[in-house]
């Protein structure tokens, strides 16, 4: 049996009247890939905020390392080692890339004052040695605004794995990418199993999500519909389920 | 010379360097202008004496606008602030501590008002601060009852007067040496301390810095307390260097300091400023009135030269960004 990493149990979520999250239950283990899939408006971005801390639900229970936990904020989801690559890529343009890097946990003194030379030292470890940037356009004190959308989401990358993390969340990874910087974060998504780390991942892209996902979960209107093994499931009958589900409204499961 | 321009700290500097610029050129127009005056020390010492007034408050508006926030109630909450500080100097025959105590303690408080409007209600900064400016200052008019305050018999002479606003050597006033001292502070802390920092990240893009951890609401609460603070404590030092409160204390303080923050280079979109500017950019808008005046132009003309040089700065500075981007 699987060592089981985090479980969501019941979560509903909503913004004023809206539902957008209804009863929710997912379980993700350790050294597993989990892609979260679903049409616009399914949930699936508030379902990662919830687990990132972004948003609290408004019931529900939520158990990391078979602890149950209520995730507050950023900084409380980061320390027990949850690290999020957005969608809206979570870097702030006209900042330079080593405050970006540490944003939200600076390495400071106990004034509180950045340690400006050890952040740059250690951005410029993470640019060569976790994103591999060769460029010389770019170093730690480029500003974000001049990079191109894979290096933004390569710099995301790095953050999260040099800060070691245990769940990385990631939100639409390859939107906008070059198909060479797409084949990059699959190949990155991939080796996250290697390490035992686990990964939760939106992609609009079943193809994508087909090649570097252990599991699928299907979401519609809020509610999950459907949860599928890899070996259980192809990826025709994926994209056969995903019609099926655009047209009629409902999955049907055979078992 | 192409070396020189291609430098890492020029690159990065540009900003700084041209409003640097900018300040030496008028001061030479000044010096070429007005010898008789501009070669004398008495004109520097008046500089000296008024800039740190609105200085001060340049200095700590400037984290209020790199948040892409905007605060008009500051020349109210000098107004409240300086005559609580009135009132209490009065009534314990001068016990400073406790003067100086609550007129910040105040100062903070009305900083938490606006930042509280802000952040938990969500009303638009620049429309929560113009109910504020009105209320404290209204405030101001029913406490004060449009009746001045003299500090002078409990605050002339004694050893807070003396470290506030009286004369170093005999030629520099302190208020300019505390100015001095507080810019090279703040700037500190806006380039290297984490709360600067996340002010900087909070003003380019609200949604990105919450997503990497940073408490949005926290950070623009304590920027409006900050400037709380140290709005109420230039209105102590323009009580110290006038040694009397009048009800229409702070008002006029508005269009100066915004002035000298944008002239400085901050910028109005947020997520980019600086503190070296600002100071600069008190340095250009505190010396145009004695400057056009000593260069023989009517007082008539200061309105509009200010106006005249915000409106082609922050155009310049908008100019800038967009080519940026």
């Amino acid at each position: 049996m699987a060592e089981e990493l985090l479980k969501l149990q019941n979560i509903y979520k909503n913004f004023g009247n809206v539902k957008v999250l209804k009863d929710v239950n997912i379980k993700i283990n350790k050294g597993e890939v989990v892609a979260l899939i679903g049409d616009n408006g399914a949930g699936k971005s508030t379902l990662i905020k919830v687990i990132t801390g972004v948003h609290s639900p408004n019931s529900g229970r939520v158990f990391f390392k078979e602890q149950e936990v209520q995730i507050k904020s950023v900084a409380q989801s980061r320390k027990m080692g949850i690290e999020a690559v957005y969608q809206e890529r979570a870097l702030c343009d006209q900042q330079e890339l080593y405050r970006n890097i540490f944003a939200g946990r600076e390495i400071t003194n106990s004034f509180g004052f950045l340690d400006i030379k050890k952040q740059r030292k250690e951005a410029e470890k993470i640019l060569r040695d976790y994103i591999g940037f060769t460029s010389k356009a770019i170093t730690v004190d480029s500003q974000v605004m001049g990079l191109s959308g894979g290096e933004k989401q390569g710099v995301a990358f790095g953050r999260s794995l040099y800060f070691n993390s245990d769940l990385i969340v990631l939100d639409e990874p390859t939107m906008g990418l070059s198909i060479q910087e797409t084949e990059k974060v699959l190949n990155f998504v991939k080796g996250l199993k290697n390490e035992n780390k686990s990964a939760i991942f939106i992609d609009h892209n079943i193809i994508h999500v087909y090649g570097a996902a252990d599991r699928f979960i299907i979401l519609d209107r809020g509610e999950v519909v459907g949860e599928f093994n890899k070996e259980d499931i192809s990826r025709e009958e994926l994209v056969q389920k995903m019609i099926q589900l655009h047209e009629s409204g409902k999955i049907k499961v055979e078992e | 010379m192409n070396n020189l321009l291609n430098s890492y700290f020029v690159k990065t500097h540009k900003l700084e360097i041209s409003i640097t610029i900018i300040a030496v050129v008028l001061f030479l127009i000044y010096f070429l202008g007005a010898p008789h005056v501009f070669t004398r020390f008495p004109i520097y010492r008046a500089f000296m004496q008024s800039m740190p007034f609105f200085g001060i408050i340049a200095i700590s508006a400037t984290f209020v606008v790199t948040l892409g926030e905007i605060d008009l109630s500051f020349p109210s909450i000098v107004g409240i602030t300086s005559l609580i500080f009135g009132i209490i100097m009065t009534s314990t025959d001068g016990n400073f501590f406790i003067a100086f105590i609550l007129a910040t303690s105040l100062g903070m408080f009305a900083g938490l008002v606006n930042g509280l409007l802000v952040t938990k209600i969500g009303i638009p900064s620049i429309v929560a601060t113009i109910g504020t400016l009105f209320f404290w200052r209204g405030l101001v008019n029913v406490i004060s009852q449009g009746s001045g305050i003299a500090i002078v018999d409990v605050a002339d002479g004694t050893w807070h007067h003396m470290i506030f606003v009286e004369k170093l050597f005999g030629k520099i006033p302190m208020q300019f040496i505390w100015f001095i001292v507080l810019t090279g502070l703040m700037q500190w802390v806006y380039r290297y301390h984490k709360f600067g920092n996340h002010i900087h990240f909070v003003g380019d893009n609200k949604a990105s810095a919450q997503m990497m951890g940073i408490n949005v609401d926290n950070v623009k609460i304590i920027a409006f307390v900050q400037l709380g603070f140290f709005s109420a404590l230039a209105g102590i030092f323009t009580m110290y260097e006038m040694l009397y409160f009048w009800p229409t204390q702070g008002e006029g303080l508005m269009l100066t300091t915004l002035a000298a923050v944008f002239v400085g280079g901050t910028s109005v979109f947020g997520g980019k400023g600086t503190i070296f500017g600002t100071f600069i950019g008190v340095l250009i808008i505190g010396s145009l009135e004695s400057g056009i005046v000593a260069l023989g132009l009517s007082g008539f003309y200061v309105k509009f030269i200010n106006g005249l040089m915000i409106t082609v700065a922050v155009t310049v500075y908008a100019l800038i960004q967009r080519r940026k981007n």
